[in-house]
């Protein structure tokens, strides 16, 4: 498993607080609000679930904001985290001192489940029962009052999102550590306490658990050992490996005594909890009921919404309405803002271009650093709007509603209704929506998700088909726009076959379940989107940027070295100069970098692979495209403008076109043929070539061993299919 | 053979009497409030069959048809 340095520093102060609560809670409203603007974002180690941190404002206090979850089992690694934070079993993350747990007023049976949870820690608790005016207005407001006295800690009516009671529950918390909630005070079947009784022994004498939170611990560990979920088994085992073997043994034998005196005992955990949850609160509500029995008749605005947005055929227009803009938004906002970032890079690179002689230095600056940093910085609008609207529908409540109507399509080939928005984020770029998987909650489901969303054409990937069909078909429009449309089908038809081969092989395993909440909708917040959409932008300029960075530079250095000097240059070239009218220095010099390139490294590499790639029909500059481009597909072009002679070309470029459509072998043949052009960009469909997306895959799954199987697969598949193309092609006469 | 919260029309509802399933997807349930005697509705089917919306403990909750089926009811 790999660690995450960042995980393990943590802020510094004299207390520390947790704050949990379920997910929709309001939970990061509520500590948005306590903690201001700065705030400290990592991860936990070896696990991709968000760590965030802040300084609660003007105090010495550290916010430690949980992932919001349901339930402390140990289901999903969201709820394994919160567990182990709150008993202080997070390599680097000190236990809390206290907790603040946030719950949402309107649906307070529910959050009061793992209210109940956290509060058997035994850990001084404040609760913010947030969302108060929602439940004033349309469900029934408990009395803060009387679930005050019924859990034994403070609890503070709030509504976060307008920052009301927010002074209060401040005030609270920094009285937080004089409150002791009330002991379980359900019971479970005798032989379960006796058992209890007996881990909890073992827990405290192994100093493994803190003494406040032995019995909810025992409960739990005796819960996951039997509930028969292979998740929670393989968590009571790793207990278990901690513990000596005598103590291991007191465990095990309690648990024995369980299942053999107890009918499923996960379950009458559950149902116990739930029915005394029931009572309190009925008791809690109970003023609130007699008052507004009539009014809550009412329907609420959700529903009001919900009848058109998720109606048979209402809903299914607005959800393509809704992507049709997203897509919109990401490819025509963001071009003038990409306009602007590479004039800026044109400026910037002629400018120290100017300040320098011509040599090494000059080239790394240019053609190395500054085409590094654009390359990079290019992408940035595109990813900012499409993470601003993951954003907003996520905030909004919409982002359940796009699962809950795609699911049905979604589960043809294996996939979960939440896989929907990432696979599309993934025809701007990948990163995004590999990083928007992090909402599928089963492993299985997310890892299939991201192994086939580079398939996706992404707009990387663009620039290249728009070269190759210009050189290629001419000036045939419908042909051109429906070969275009094909390469976008066939990325996105191979993505929902491999989706389906990975969850009958590699994945397989129990149908995934989708069991997701339905939120109500809600106006979502400025500083609440801006917040997410910033922290997730940075997360592609820390993560992917240094990477495309560092590949640029060195697909620089392969180009540049080893610096052929004039004299040395072939007899052909040499001829060719001669042949041009003198004084065409652009010309000259093209033909001089054209024959540099094709004996630098990676002019010699493209020479050494002309026999792998023939086949496919590919001559030695494709091939050197294709490898320049292994890292970053948007490298093609320039290394097609270097290879054909043409100086500086992007994807417009006449001159680029001509020469590629003029390309011959040596016996005189046409390289770059209808054929070998389509072959050209199917194996750019399929080929991951992409250094970022395997390098956040790496960091989202843990390991290299998936980012390496990305590689190896989409590689083989794209030559395979290349391959066949040619072949095919070939034999029929299309050649 | 009982009746399972697939039987349920749009705004009709029914008792839970049993919540059966594999153990991962039925203490799931259980945690997100569907124990036995709880009141759940049908509020609606999603535009292309499935999943369905329900009504549990005063929130939304979506499931699968296939996972409703493991929810007994009685009227």
């Amino acid at each position: 498993m790999a660690r995450d340095s960042a995980g393990a520093t943590t802020l510094a102060g004299s207390q520390r607080i947790a704050v949990a609560g379920n997910p929709n809670s309001g939970k990061t409203s509520v500590f948005n609000q306590l903690s201001g603007l700065r705030q400290k974002v990592g991860n936990y180690p070896g696990v991709t679930v968000e760590k965030r941190e802040a300084l609660l404002a003007g105090a010495d206090i550290v916010l430690l904001d949980l992932p919001g979850t349901y339930s402390l089992s140990a289901r999903s690694p969201d709820e394994e985290i919160a567990r182990d934070v709150l008993l202080g079993r997070v390599e680097g993350t000190p236990r809390p001192d206290a907790v603040l747990l946030v719950i949402d007023a309107c649906n307070l049976e529910r959050n009061l489940y793992l209210a109940s949870q956290v509060l058997e820690f035994g850990t001084p608790v404040v609760i913010a029962c947030n969302m108060m005016d929602t439940a004033q207005r349309h469900c029934v407001a408990p009395d803060c009052e009387v679930l005050s006295k019924e859990l034994g800690v403070p609890v503070i009516p709030t509504v976060a999102s307008e920052g009301r009671g927010i002074a209060e529950l401040r005030r609270a918390l920094e009285h937080v550590e004089s409150v002791r909630p009330i002991r379980r005070p359900w019971r479970l079947p005798q032989p379960f306490e006796d058992a209890i009784d007996t881990v909890a022994g073992a827990m405290e004498a192994s100093g493994e658990v803190p003494p406040p939170a032995v019995r909810a611990g025992a409960m739990l560990w005796i819960i996951d050992y039997l509930s028969g979920e292979a998740a929670g088994r393989r968590s009571a085992d790793r207990f278990l490996d901690r513990l000596s073997t005598e103590h291991a043994d007191v465990l095990r034998q309690a648990a024995k005594a369980v299942a053999d005196g107890v009918d499923d005992p996960a379950c009458v955990a559950i149902e116990q909890r739930y029915a005394w949850i029931s009572q309190v609160a009925g008791r809690a509500t109970r003023q609130a009921r007699e008052r507004s029995a009539s009014e809550r008749q009412r329907v609420s605005t959700t529903d009001r919404i919900d009848r058109v947005l998720t109606h048979r055929v209402g809903g299914v227009l607005v959800f393509a309405g809704v992507m049709f803009v997203l897509f919109l938004s990401i490819f025509s906002w963001a071009e003038p803002l990409m306009g602007f970032i590479e004039t800026g890079e044109t400026a910037l690179a002629g400018w120290v271009g100017s300040l320098l002689l011509v040599g090494p230095l000059r080239s790394l600056l240019v053609d190395g650093v500054i085409k590094g940093v654009g390359a990079v910085i290019v992408f940035f609008p595109q990813i900012c709007i499409l993470f601003l609207f993951l954003s907003i529908l996520e905030d909004s409540g919409y982002m359940a509603r796009a699962a809950f109507i795609m699911d049905r399509l979604m589960s043809r080939v294996g996939l979960h209704g939440k896989s929907f928005i990432p696979l599309l984020s993934c025809y701007a770029c990948a990163i995004p929506g590999i990083l928007a998987t992090r909402t599928i909650e089963h492993r299985r489901d997310r890892l299939t998700t991201i192994m086939v969303a580079p398939f996706m054409s992404c707009s990387a990937r663009l620039p290249v088909y728009i070269i190759v069909i210009a050189a290629t078909f001419g000036d045939r429009t419908w042909m051109k726009a429906g070969v275009m449309f094909g390469m976008y089908a066939l990325g996105t038809v191979t993505a929902m076959v491999m989706a389906l081969l990975f969850k009958k092989t590699l994945f397989a395993g129990p149908r995934p379940t989708f069991i997701m909440e339905l939120p109500p909708y809600h106006m979502p917040q400025v500083t609440a989107v801006a917040r997410a959409m910033w922290d997730r932008s940075k997360l592609f300029l820390t993560s992917a940027g240094t990477t495309i960075f560092a590949v640029c530079v060195v697909i620089w250095a392969m180009s540049y070295f080893p610096r052929l000097s004039e004299a040395d240059l072939s007899p052909t070239s040499k001829a060719a100069i001669s042949k041009l009218r003198p004084g065409d220095t652009q010309a000259r010099q093209n033909i001089i970098e054209g024959e540099r390139l094709r004996r630098s490294y990676l002019g010699r590499l493209g020479r050494l692979i002309e026999p792998a790639i023939r086949p496919l029909g590919f001559d030695w500059r494709i091939g050197t495209g294709v490898l320049s481009s292994f890292f970053a597909r948007e490298v093609f072009v320039g290394t097609m403008g270097i290879t054909f002679a043409v100086g500086e070309a992007d994807e417009t470029s006449q001159d680029l076109r001509e020469q590629l459509a003029g390309a011959t072998w040596p016996d005189g043949r046409t390289v770059l043929t209808p054929l070998v052009g389509v072959g050209l960009m199917v194996f750019y469909v399929l080929a991951c070539q992409c250094i970022s997306t395997l390098a956040v895959v790496r960091k989202e799954t843990g390991s290299w061993r998936w980012p390496a199987l990305m590689f190896g697969y989409m590689g083989v598949l794209a030559y395979v299919a290349s391959f066949a193309v040619y072949q095919v092609g070939n034999w029929l006469g299309w050649g | 053979m009982s009746k399972t919260l697939t039987n349920l029309a749009p705004g009709q509802s029914g008792r839970i009497t049993h919540v059966g399933g594999v153990a991962e997807i039925r203490n799931r349930l259980l945690e997100m409030g569907l124990t036995l005697g709880t009141r759940v509705a049908l509020v609606r089917v999603a535009p292309l069959g499935d999943p369905v919306e329900l009504e549990v403990r005063g929130y939304r909750l979506s499931m699968r048809k296939s996972e409703a089926a493991t929810v007994s009811i009685e009227s």
